[in-house]
């Protein structure tokens, strides 16, 4: 199962919609996706993860970047995820204090006004 | 002796390769649901810690995994050929530290945590801002009963991980 990825627009959020697996092998296309909306002027980003199947330390440390990216801006980075296998790999490392997590899309870009 | 075991060069691309091995196996083994979820994000930590130690110090080595179905327990030992103790991040009492020691997530602590720290270069490779470490962190918080050792004639860390699974062992061992 590889990595896919779509983005899209909500005002001035951007979506982007992750499935499949982020591992060691396809954390790398995360991470220029989100290099690229940066660098493109995307500054509020919303990552839905609802199609992730797996997630490891790889892909922590790209969404981790990501939002170092983004605070650079004074953007924001929101995750939406309501896997329990995945917000459990969030919790167990302490990221839950440093990622909003939200359970829909409304509600992460309702947070984010 | 392991009810499956494996060897494979120390390539980032093989790790997905362990990583479907090891799910097939502890779903052979009936392992609960839960329990697999964690044996597969817990082989994948340990093998891509593996594979990063061998390529700094022993490019040439393979990573061994072994997996051990028993009827209460199910065991992985992954085993790197690099130096004793490296990417490993003892705590005070010899055990490893946990995750939020490691990573120190208090926003308010003196010292900036990790996280906040300025992005590297764009083209680092590696997990940016993640400290060595905390695969091995998320093993802890996942696996039943951690222990990591020397190597056999001192070469190398074996990482061991068993989870306490209480299923019957499969049909096919029982019946022998």
């Amino acid at each position: 199962m590889d990595l896919s990825l779509t983005t899209r627009q909500e005002g001035n959020h951007t979506v982007v919609v992750v499935g499949g697996e982020i591992d060691v092998y396809t954390a790398p296309k995360l991470r220029e996706q989100l290099i690229d909306l940066v660098s493109g002027g995307s500054y509020h980003l919303v990552v839905d993860m609802e199609g992730v199947e797996f997630l490891d330390s790889t892909g922590l440390g790209v969404l981790v970047g990501g939002l170092k990216r983004v605070r650079a801006h004074e953007g924001s980075l929101r995750l939406v995820c309501t896997q329990e296998r995945i917000l459990k790999i969030f919790r167990i490392t302490g990221l839950t204090k440093v990622f909003p997590i939200h359970s829909s899309i409304e509600e992460a870009l309702a947070a984010s006004e | 002796m392991p009810t499956v075991e494996l060897r494979f060069a120390a390539l980032n691309g093989h790790v997905r390769t362990a990583r479907m091995i090891a799910t097939a196996v502890s779903r052979r083994a009936g392992v609960p649901a839960g329990a697999a979820d964690e044996i597969k994000l817990a082989v994948t930590e340990a093998c891509a810690r593996a594979v990063r130690v061998n390529r700094r110090h022993a490019p040439e080595s393979p990573v061994h995994v072994a997996l051990i179905d028993t009827p209460d327990t199910f065991t992985i030992t992954v085993a790197d050929c690099g130096r004793t103790g490296d990417e490993v991040a003892p705590g005070p009492d010899g055990g490893l530290v946990t995750a939020s020691t490691l990573l120190d997530l208090e926003p308010e602590a003196a010292d900036p945590p990790w996280w906040s720290e300025t992005p590297d270069d764009d083209s680092a490779e590696d997990s940016a801002g993640f400290p060595p470490g905390l695969g091995l962190a998320l093993i802890e918080g996942l696996v039943d009963e951690v222990e990591i050792s020397r190597g056999p004639d001192g070469v190398g860390t074996v990482v061991a991980m068993t989870w306490h699974t209480g299923v019957e062992a499969a049909p096919y061992q029982a019946a022998r």
